[in-house]
């Protein structure tokens, strides 16, 4: 039987104890020390979110479908084991092999929100490897990161030895064969970097330098090794039906965040909203054929037992075969009684019809994003959500016995006037006054609508990437303003208004669009104590401040002035195949309220139609 | 038809949770395609109950859950099937048939069998000593302790709760009762006895597995296992 890292004494005195066992339904165990390549996998958050990732599961079952590799996993261990792992000085070990992830010779780790830039330090912390990419040894794992966030990967860019840009399913292989050839041949760290330096989409950070202008812009970003790229072209899967998925994801004993099979049918989006950063690194829009989702849905059920089933994209409602797919879904499963979950779908007649068949409609809710509260802001950022359609979707759904309405906006955003923030307030109204118009004996109760703003964050390679950002007092007003708008409505009892943190929304936009410096910023909080930072019970937005304070950063820089387009950007070597003519010609666009055709309705020439695949030639044919 | 799993809890399987031990097996069932009869309403859920929810921590070779199906296959072959889905820690020892009006497991449960070993680095430091102040405690006629209930704390006599106690070099054998009428956990028992003798307590002293889970049979305790009949087919 396998030996595990943790006592039983520390395993019975921590919250979830299996969260650090591993030995789940369909985990594969191999003899790390049987095969030539071991690879950890890290989702730098706790078990439950990690676990519930998809791109994860997609990794670790192609790395172990080699039997020349073992992939292993690991996740941030919850405060209450961290403070006792650092008491007892017991190194971080990987869940199924329960060996140290430093002796791996990989740890990979994927990195989907800003806010977990300190766990990665107390992954690397606390495995004993040094946080420092320069101060590791060939005692040190490669420690190599990817994930959404890698799309500007300057600001983490000290810790990485590696980082791989795009999706996984194209490379991993290539870098594997490349490691185990250097270790055959045994050359040193800095050897194997090189090589894989050539490789596509990764990108070695220490084979890079940057200069800056007095105003603290950069002058020039370079290459300081031979072997490294100008730029690096991000990688992408073109056939998503011939590619790797799982057939046997690995089921927690816990209740994971996605207690479910995940059916992802398409990756990318044909909307392209301004202000959306996966609507654009994922151009261009790939489906997955429908008898292969089919054939998966039937195996991922059988092989995990689980309940339900969801559908995964950026926009369910374009996915050309979702009808088909629907009804496949319910005639096939109904009497096993599996759910369907079906997130992110446009409220039609034909969504409204699904939802009632597969929910509760007493249960649930509607959910409409407009985003902006005025056509004219909606058109800035080019969401194409018009307030007749979601009048008329809500008018549908209120008629069929629906009450609840989810809404949800975001504040800050580029050109936002005191007009478009109330817009949100009486969008709301709106859609109370239409549900008043049935006649009350055919109503279901009262209308509950809950309207919620997020604050919005320009990312790297959006046509946003150059706005100046509201500071925490300007966000705080707007949502005042909202809040004040909606008690001065005719439905305000109807109405809940729900606004997000600032202090972390300032800190998110530094981490996003920031640069070298930033990295000692992120250092010092992490010394300081800050983990777990996208959780707000263990967020300390005083020891941020103190760390920003200390190593005389200034977020104003990054976050409150606009960029001028000419500005050499931290990201812009980085090329994701959507051109930067195409993001400045859509921030000029956006300035002028016109809208951009969906992919669908006219190319728009945004530069991915090079890669030669997805939505780009179907449209051709 | 309603049908009563016998399974066995090791290895690390010990930190998983009474709930989630339920959520493993709505899945392990799925996976092994049993013809689970479910409940009605709008968010139907399988028909199963367990008899006596184990603690995080213990190991068990005497678990019992029972289930309705709508069909089933012979009890060899089912056991083969959902074995064949279980993972390391958890093995299906039984599944037998049930007289269709046998009252559910849980309502059945009247006393368990546990060994209590002890966990590395809490063994007594002296053994005679030890076993000396063993034999005075089991030999009081009443054992008198506050137990915590709910809503008030109570003094109860928990010697009639103990059915059979004996030492087995140094692991502690012992039958109590069990279930909703009258339920001893062991290490209450035991930590009784360390106050008793006025030695330290600590929740991780034995490592505790149930060895078997009974009812009360025409001549005393049966497992519950023997309320059922395996199923046979041709």
């Amino acid at each position: 039987m396998r030996k595990l890292a943790l006592s039983d004494e520390i395993l019975l005195t921590i919250e979830k104890p299996a969260r650090y066992i591993g030995n789940e339904v369909n985990a594969v165990m191999k003899d790390k020390n049987a095969v030539d390549v071991s690879f950890v996998m890290c989702f730098p958050d706790v078990y439950e979110i990690g676990m519930s990732h998809l791109g994860i599961q997609i990794l670790y079952d192609m790395f172990n479908r080699r039997e020349d590799v073992y992939c292993d996993r690991v996740y941030s261990p919850w405060t209450d084991l961290d403070k006792i792992m650092r008491e007892k000085d017991i190194p971080l070990f990987a869940v199924e092999s329960q060996e140290p992830v430093k002796s791996f010779d990989f740890l990979g780790i994927t990195i989907q929100y800003e806010m977990c830039y300190t766990n990665i330090l107390q992954i690397l912390d606390l495995s004993k490897i040094p946080l420092l990419s320069k101060d590791r040894t060939e005692e040190d794992p490669f420690v190599i990161g990817g994930g959404p966030c890698t799309y500007n990967p300057e600001p983490i860019a000290d810790f990485f030895d590696l980082f791989y840009i795009g999706e996984g399913e194209t490379q991993y292989y290539a870098l594997i064969d490349l490691y185990k050839e250097h270790k055959k041949s045994g050359g040193c760290r800095k050897e194997f970097l090189e090589k894989a330096a050539e490789l596509p989409g990764i990108y070695v950070p220490s084979f890079y330098e940057t200069e800056y202008n007095e105003d603290g812009t950069i002058r020039r970003f370079y290459k300081t090794n031979p072997h490294a790229k100008d730029t690096i072209v991000k990688e992408l899967v073109m056939d998503m039906t011939d590619t790797y998925y799982p057939e046997k994801p690995v089921v927690p004993y816990i209740k994971a965040t996605q207690d479910r099979v995940v059916l992802e049918i398409q990756r990318g989006c044909i909307r392209g909203c301004r202000f959306c950063q996966a609507g654009m690194i994922y151009r261009p829009v790939r489906e997955r054929k429908l008898e292969m989702l089919k054939e998966r849905a039937r195996t991922m059920l059988k092989n995990t037992g689980h309940e339900e089933i969801s559908l995964s994209s950026l926009s369910s409602s374009d996915y050309s075969e979702l009808k088909e797919l629907v009804t496949f879904l319910i005639d096939e499963f109904k009497d096993q009684k599996i759910n369907i979950s079906l997130p992110s779908l446009r409220i039609d007649a034909f969504s409204l019809d699904v939802m009632s068949k597969v929910q509760d409609i007493r249960k649930s809710s509607l959910t409409f994003a407009p985003e902006a509260g005025s056509q004219r802001l909606r058109d800035v950022i080019n969401k194409g959500l018009t307030e007749e359609v979601i009048l008329n979707g809500a008018g549908m759904a209120f008629e069929g016995g629906w009450n609840r309405v989810k809404l949800y906006f975001m504040l800050g955003l580029p050109t936002e006037t005191e007009e478009d923030i109330k817009g949100i307030a009486e969008l709301s109204d709106k859609i109370a006054r239409r549900y008043y118009e049935i006649p009350k004996d055919q109503r279901n109760g009262k209308v509950q609508i809950v309207a919620s703003s997020s604050f919005f964050v320009p990312k790297p390679f959006t046509p946003f990437q150059w706005a100046k950002m509201c500071t925490k007092e300007e966000f705080l007003d707007r949502a005042r303003i909202v809040n004040h708008a909606c008690r001065e409505q005719l439905n305000h009892k109807s109405i809940k208004y729900n606004w997000h943190e600032a202090d972390v929304t300032v800190l998110e936009g530094v981490l996003a669009r920031g640069d070298r410096r930033i990295a000692p910023v992120i250092l010092k909080a992490y010394e300081k104590g800050c983990l777990y930072d996208a959780w707000s019970e263990t967020f300390h937005n005083d020891l941020w401040m103190e760390a920003f304070e200390e190593c005389s950063v200034d977020i104003a820089f990054y976050n409150n002035r606009e960029r001028d387009v000419d500005e050499i950007l931290p990201w812009d070597f980085i090329d994701t195949g959507v051109t930067k003519e195409f993001l400045k010609r859509e921030w000029k666009n956006a300035k002028e309220e016109k809208v951009t055709p969906n992919c669908r309705q006219r190319c728009s020439g945004c530069g991915v139609m090079r890669f030669e695949g997805g939505i780009c030639i179907e449209n051709k044919n | 038809m309603k049908i009563r799993i016998k399974f066995r809890k090791y290895g690390v399987l010990k930190f998983i949770g009474h709930l989630d031990v339920m959520r493993y097996f709505q899945k392990a069932l799925r996976r092994a395609e049993v013809d689970i009869s479910f409940s009605g309403g709008f968010s139907p859920h399988p028909i199963m109950s367990f008899a006596a929810p184990l603690g995080v921590g213990l190991t068990s070779d005497g678990e019992y859950l029972d289930i309705e199906v709508n069909s089933t296959d012979s009890s060899k072959e089912m056991v083969k099937r959902l074995n064949a889905v279980m993972v390391e820690g958890m093995e299906i020892i039984s599944y037998r048939k049930l007289p269709d009006k046998m009252k559910s497991a849980m309502s059945q449960v009247a006393a368990a069998d546990y060994l209590l070993s002890f966990r590395e680095g809490y063994e007594p430091q002296n053994w005679s000593e030890w076993v000396e102040a063993w034999e005075r405690f089991l030999a009081q006629p009443s054992m008198v302790v506050w137990k915590k209930t709910k809503k008030s704390e109570q003094e109860v006599d928990i010697r009639p709760m103990v059915y059979q106690i004996g030492l087995n070099g140094q692991t502690i054998a012992m039958r109590v009762a069990t279930g909703s009428a009258q339920n001893l956990k062991p290490e209450f028992l035991m930590e009784a006895f360390y106050q008793f003798a006025g030695m330290e307590w600590s929740s991780f002293t034995f490592q505790v597995h149930r060895v078997e889970t009974y009812m009360e049979g025409e001549d005393g305790f049966v497992s519950l296992e023997e309320a059922g009949t395996v199923i046979e087919m041709d």
